[in-house]
């Protein structure tokens, strides 16, 4: 990979500050990041490791009643100590990946890139959680733009994560052979006042809410009620591990799962 | 060139380094610690796993500057005191799950950290915590029993003893 | 009771301890002092025209030694091809030259342009960068009916067309064979395909060569399956090196499967450019770069048709295959689909008339050549699942009819070319029955079916050739080398035993293994025993590993070398003992005269030949050590029935694999515990080819699956515990041991089994899908039941 000058900033302000600099890049856990550089497919100057600042790391239930989780906890620590709040989360969280990359991995880097395959995208979306930056708060509907693009801006952090805990949530995961990222993920969480389908995975536009769906579920939360909806395939990606249809199909049958599945 | 201080199977260490240095790189390359191997560069081969501060991680996947300060453990600090191969390594060998012998190091750091937080794990768990480690040669039905073997439970039961 | 020590034993490996430890020394583990690093630049695309290559700004990048390009290697040879085909006219394959650098063209992705060699190798990369090539591209040729269709762009200029050779075996009159179809009662036609595959053992290829100006000595440290194979090609046809100024060393090597038995550019080029940059080359291969640069594997495109009479007898089985030979004949690639496919295609069947087809063909891809089975499980793939497809057509069970069928007698002509010496299909399937527990199956498919899942059973037969091989035939039939192995034992003074080999082993326990066989001739320790292997100033011209041969072939060569060493030792002893050489006795390691209480120990009479003081030195020679070369009679027949049982989920189309049971007849066996080890990750490969793995190109000729993001490798969790039955023995009658082989009947038998049996799910659930190729990935299997 291409040389680069490596930093870690004890703070969030030093770590803003560090990411100013031109050709800076955060370093999450580096799951993602580094075997790219390894393909020499990123060039930074100046690489900014956040795994240093500890106050961006941990899970504790906030005043408001949501679960918040610091945007440099890795995934080991999601599985381990979201479960008593939000057992979906914590679930989703421990199979991302595999043990060791889950020793890295964090949610704010996961979030960052925003692989279409993802699984975390799916349980924000679902949740609908807010991104909390080192600047502004961005709700998860604004935070998503497409296979990885974002609304973060240039150099900034992502400093935690605000999930709303739902009354039920369950995630559904089927992985592709290979890579193990969902070959198509479906999280569904239940709140007071409604139901939230996040789906990931399928969509050329990475991750999304499937509202159909999302509208027969909060009338009834019941597999049943969303007997015969289908997301259309178009749209879908097909590769190598599935063609559209597939995907699509994927989407009806693991939405059902995920219902019959939560708790 | 920045500097790097680790304790490396608890001797401390400390080398010259690039920023692009991968803890796998500074293992193999600066301190002859040539056990932690590399198979991918995807991160997903699982041979280079070595403990950071007692946690498995992929040594290829982890720069040499992210682990300052830290307690790095490898293959070659797995034996005990005495030389002799350790319970993991023992039972590794007894009930042959090793072949070519390329990802049993990862094999080995991986099972030591999935005994260590499952000390009687199930198949299904063994074989579900041992997704990033990839081996070619045994179909890991040697490994997966060696690992139940090396957690104290019977295997005497399975398949082709 | 198992036997603790000697063959038939289950001694722990010797060789784990250092690999538990991190002691290994794999070849990437060796650094020579003074060493740079090569870094190769490929062709991103599949087929171009190179314009031309500007190294200049290259060459004055830091660290850089030299930028080699194929105009560095005019005048040196190419990657020779060691088999030559002779086709169905007469006339030899087509053999297009194969450059260490390329030369005019590129011919798939990853064929490598240029070469920088630097003080680092992050220097080496950069440079390579900073290479401009000149590419004009030319249309991919990846399809292989598309490649042989007339007006195809041809990848080789020098060639007529990109078919390689068309070639045929069994009956060669078409008249005969249509004939056999026209009278038959029944015939089942199946189209398939035997997917490429990438072998990847887990250790990357590497080479390391070095150069020593005051002798002019050459060593080359290489991740290879054969060293003195590697030293002669390289020597006598690439670089034009004298052979005894060269020494190739394979240390410890992770895994083969095949891919590790060719001569590689990147050990050639190591080594010439170790003398041309007067230093130590060093190149270790990325995974993605091995993605694009190891040799693959299967790649056939096949039609098979089995003509069956009114009682579903076997009348006639004809096949065509197209096989992939990538851009460029590597090693051994030519025979595979040829000599080691169409000779397995009357399997365990006594089908009185065959014809084999095969159509080879160059495309813009990485090369094929032999991987785990090389050329039978592609041969057993199609009659197994035609079988299959039979018997559902005729609606008999398909274990009563493979058994209707089964060779019963021995030795058995084949009508394409083989004499199996012996076998019992009846017995391994038996075998099998009472494995896999086919009676209870019944009940578990009812079991499966109460949680919404399909179940299915499948089973098929197998049998292969390995241990090869005659080296007269082979040479009869194109081969450019012998089949042979050797084996030196060297007894030291002090009686313990160093057994020089040529066979390699990069998994497969030699070190363990052999010994237990010296020891039980010899009876003395085994731990007074060590295998040398891997370094061809050590060892003897042996021509190392694959094809299943190490204990059948090598370890004939070292039970003859031992015979000889036994029969000097008793000269020895009947002369200390003043006896007769003809009533020495040799047993537990103590020599006797037979009706006497008279004895010496071994180390009595080894020390007696290295300090001959009271010897007969008029009669031989001091010293005890012999060599012994082996030319095996004839191919090896491992055989074999496999089940198994796997559930289908109808939503999604994921296959679970639930019970995989084998029973094999390996003949003798050495080593119960690496035999088992050897069919459990034979079979994990072949679940793998069944259910996951799939090297694809697009249309482009672009690779599509250049890493384990998209090459699905099999993990812990996408296979079972396996039953491996190896008690139904029929020793080979014609080497010492009475051993087969088994280091790919896992790879060979399990495929079918894993095809056989979804197939048997989606009928089960009412699905009529005849067939889905292989990985039968969810996506695959979801689609047949929605096709």
């Amino acid at each position: 990979m291409y040389n680069f000058e490596f930093e870690q900033p004890g703070t969030i302000a030093e770590a803003a500050a560090a990411l100013g600099s031109e050709d800076a890049l955060a370093l999450g856990g580096g799951q993602t990041l580094i075997p790219a550089m390894k393909q020499r497919l990123n060039a930074p100057g100046t690489l900014v490791s956040l795994s240093g600042i500890a106050e961006m790391k941990g899970v504790c239930l906030r005043d408001d009643g949501a679960l918040s989780v610091g945007g440099g906890t890795i995934h080991a620590t999601v599985a381990a100590q979201a479960g008593a709040h939000y057992p979906a989360l914590a679930a989703l969280a421990s199979h991302i990946g595999d043990p060791a990359v889950r020793n890295r991995g964090t949610i704010g880097g996961s979030l960052a890139n925003n692989d279409p395959a993802a699984c975390y995208p799916s349980a924000v979306l679902g949740s609908g959680a807010t991104v909390v930056t080192n600047t502004r708060e961005i709700a998860a509907d604004e935070f998503f733009q497409g296979m990885f693009t974002t609304a973060l801006g240039e150099g900034e952090i992502i400093v935690e994560v605000r999930f709303p805990i739902p009354e039920k949530a369950h995630y559904e995961k089927f992985v592709q052979p290979a890579s193990r990222f969902a070959l198509t993920g479906v999280f569904v969480a239940k709140y007071a006042d409604g139901v939230r389908v996040a789906v990931t995975g399928a969509s050329e536009e990475g991750v999304f809410r499937w509202s159909e769906a999302e509208a027969a579920l909060s009338g009834e939360f019941s597999a049943a009620a969303i007997e015969g909806l289908s997301v259309p395939a178009d749209g879908m990606i097909g590769d190598l591990h599935g063609t559209p249809a597939y995907r699509a199909s994927l989407v009806s049958t693991l939405t059902k799962r995920a219902v019959a599945a939560a708790h | 060139m920045p500097q790097v201080s680790m304790t490396v199977n608890g001797k401390a260490t400390s080398g010259d380094v690039e920023g692009r240095t991968l803890l796998s790189s500074y293992l193999r390359d600066h301190l002859g610690l040539t056990g932690t191997h590399v198979g991918c560069d995807t991160s997903q081969c699982g041979a280079c796993v070595v403990h950071v501060d007692g946690e498995a991680v992929k040594a290829c996947t982890i720069f040499a500057l992210e682990a300052e300060g830290a307690e790095v453990a490898t293959i070659e600090g797995q034996a005990n005191a005495d030389g002799s191969l350790n319970v993991i390594q023992q039972a590794f060998q007894d009930h042959h799950g090793l072949q070519c012998g390329f990802c049993t190091p990862g094999m080995v750091m991986s099972a030591a950290a999935l005994l260590k937080d499952n000390p009687k794990p199930s198949e299904a768990e063994v074989r579900a915590y041992l997704e990033g480690n990839i081996c070619r040669c045994t179909g890991y039905h040697n490994i997966v029993k060696a690992i139940l073997a090396a957690s104290g439970q019977d295997v005497g039961a399975i398949a082709a003893e | 009771m198992p036997k603790d020590s000697g063959i038939g034993a289950s001694p722990k490996r010797r060789e784990d301890v250092r690999f538990l430890t991190g002691a290994g020394n794999y070849t990437d583990d060796i650094n020579v002092n003074g060493q740079a690093y090569v870094h190769f630049l490929r062709s991103d695309v599949a087929h171009a025209a190179i314009r031309g290559i500007d190294t200049s700004a290259a060459e004055t990048m830091p660290g850089v030694v030299r930028v080699f390009t194929g105009a560095d290697f005019e005048g040196v040879g190419g990657m020779p091809c060691g088999w030559q085909v002779t086709d169905r006219h007469g006339n030899p394959m087509q053999e297009p030259p194969h450059p260490i650098l390329a030369q005019g063209k590129v011919r798939h992705v990853g064929d490598p342009i240029a070469a920088v060699v630097a003080d680092t190798y992050e220097q080496a990369r950069d440079a390579a960068e900073a290479i401009d090539v000149d590419l004009e591209d030319l249309p991919a040729v990846v399809d292989m009916k598309s490649a042989l269709a007339e007006g195809a762009p041809k990848l080789h200029d020098d060639l007529t067309s990109n078919l390689c050779y068309d070639w045929v075996l069994g009956e060669t009159d078409d008249a005969l064979v249509d004939k056999a179809f026209a009278e038959a009662d029944h015939v089942t036609t199946l189209e398939l395909t035997n997917q490429r595959l990438v072998a990847n053992p887990m250790e990357p290829r590497v080479a390391v060569g070095t150069y020593e100006r005051g002798t002019e000595d050459y060593t080359l440290y290489t991740t290879s399956q054969n060293p003195h194979v590697i030293r002669l090609l390289m020597c006598a046809f690439v670089l034009g090196l004298p052979e005894h100024k060269v020494r190739v060393v394979a240390p410890d090597v992770g895994g083969g499967f095949g891919t590790k038995i060719f001569h590689y550019a990147e050990e050639a080029f190591c080594t010439f450019a170790a003398k041309a940059c007067n230093r130590p080359v060093k190149w270790t291969s990325s995974r993605t770069e091995a993605f694009m640069s190891d040799a693959h594997g299967r790649d056939h495109v096949t039609k098979i048709e089995l003509a069956m009479d009114k009682d579903n007898n076997f009348t006639a089985l004809r096949t065509n295959t197209l096989a992939n030979m990538g851009a460029y004949l590597s090693t051994f690639s030519s025979s595979v689909p040829t000599w080691l496919h169409g000779t397995l295609m009357a399997g365990n069947y006594k089908t009185p008339c065959i014809q084999v087809n095969v159509k080879a063909v160059f495309t813009s891809t990485v090369p094929v050549d032999a991987y785990r089975g090389a050329g039978r499980p592609e041969a057993t793939f199609q009659i197994e699942r035609v079988i299959d497809m039979a018997a559902r057509e005729r609606g008999v069970d398909p274990i009563a009819l493979r058994r209707q069928n089964f060779i019963t007698e021995f030795p058995y002509d084949t009508p394409v070319a083989l004499t199996y010496d012996t076998g019992d299909y009846n017995g391994t399937m038996d075998k099998l029955e009472a494995a896999a527990d086919i009676a209870g199956f019944a009940a578990r498919r009812a079991e499966s079916e109460k949680h919404g899942k399909l179940r299915g059973l499948g089973i098929n037969s197998y049998i292969e050739a390995c241990g090869i091989a005659p080296s007269n035939i082979v040479g009869m039939l194109g081969a450019r080398a012998g089949l042979y192995d050797a084996a030196t034992v060297r007894v030291n003074a002090t009686g313990s035993i160093s057994v020089m080999v040529g066979a390699h082993s990069h998994g497969q326990g030699h070190e363990t293994a052999f010994p237990q066989v010296v020891a039980e001739m010899i009876g003395i320790d085994e731990s007074q025993i060590e295998i040398v292997h891997g370094d061809t100033s050590k060892i003897p011209f042996g021509m190392g590993t694959y094809g299943s041969r190490s204990l059948a072939v090598c370890g004939s060569a070292m039970v003859r070398a031992t015979e000889k060493v036994i029969n000097k030792a008793k000269k020895i002893a009947a002369h200390l003992m003043e006896a007769s050489d003809a009533d020495i006795e040799l047993k537990d390691g103590v020599f006797s005269v037979a009706g006497t209480d008279k004895s010496v120990a071994w180390g009595d009479v080894t020390l007696t030949a290295y300090v001959p003081h009271n010897f007969p030195l008029e009669e031989i020679e001091p010293g005890l050590e012999e060599t012994a070369f082996y030319d095996p009679a004839n191919f090896t027949y491992p055989a074999g029935a496999y089940a198994c049982e796997v559930e289908v989920d109808p939503e999604t189309g994921k296959v679970t694999i639930e019970r995989f049971s084998a029973a094999d007849d390996f003949g003798n066996i050495v080593n119960p515990m690496i035999v088992d080890g050897q069919v459990h990750g034979g079979i994990g490969q072949g679940i793998g080819q069944a259910l996951l793995e799939g090297c694809v190109y697009d249309e482009n000729g672009q690779l599509l699956s250049g890493s384990y993001m998209d090459y699905a490798m099999p993990r812990a969790d996408d296979v079972p515990f396996y039953t491996v039955d190896h008690s139904s023995q029929t020793p080979c009658t014609h080497n010492p041991l009475g051993v087969k082989g088994c280091g790919e009947a896992g790879a060979i038998g399990s495929p079918p089994s894993v095809v056989n049996a979804v197939i048997d799910a989606l009928q089960s659930g009412g699905n009529e899908v005849a067939h889905i190729d292989m990985p039968l990935s969810p996506a695959r299997v979801w689609q047949a039941m929605n096709g």
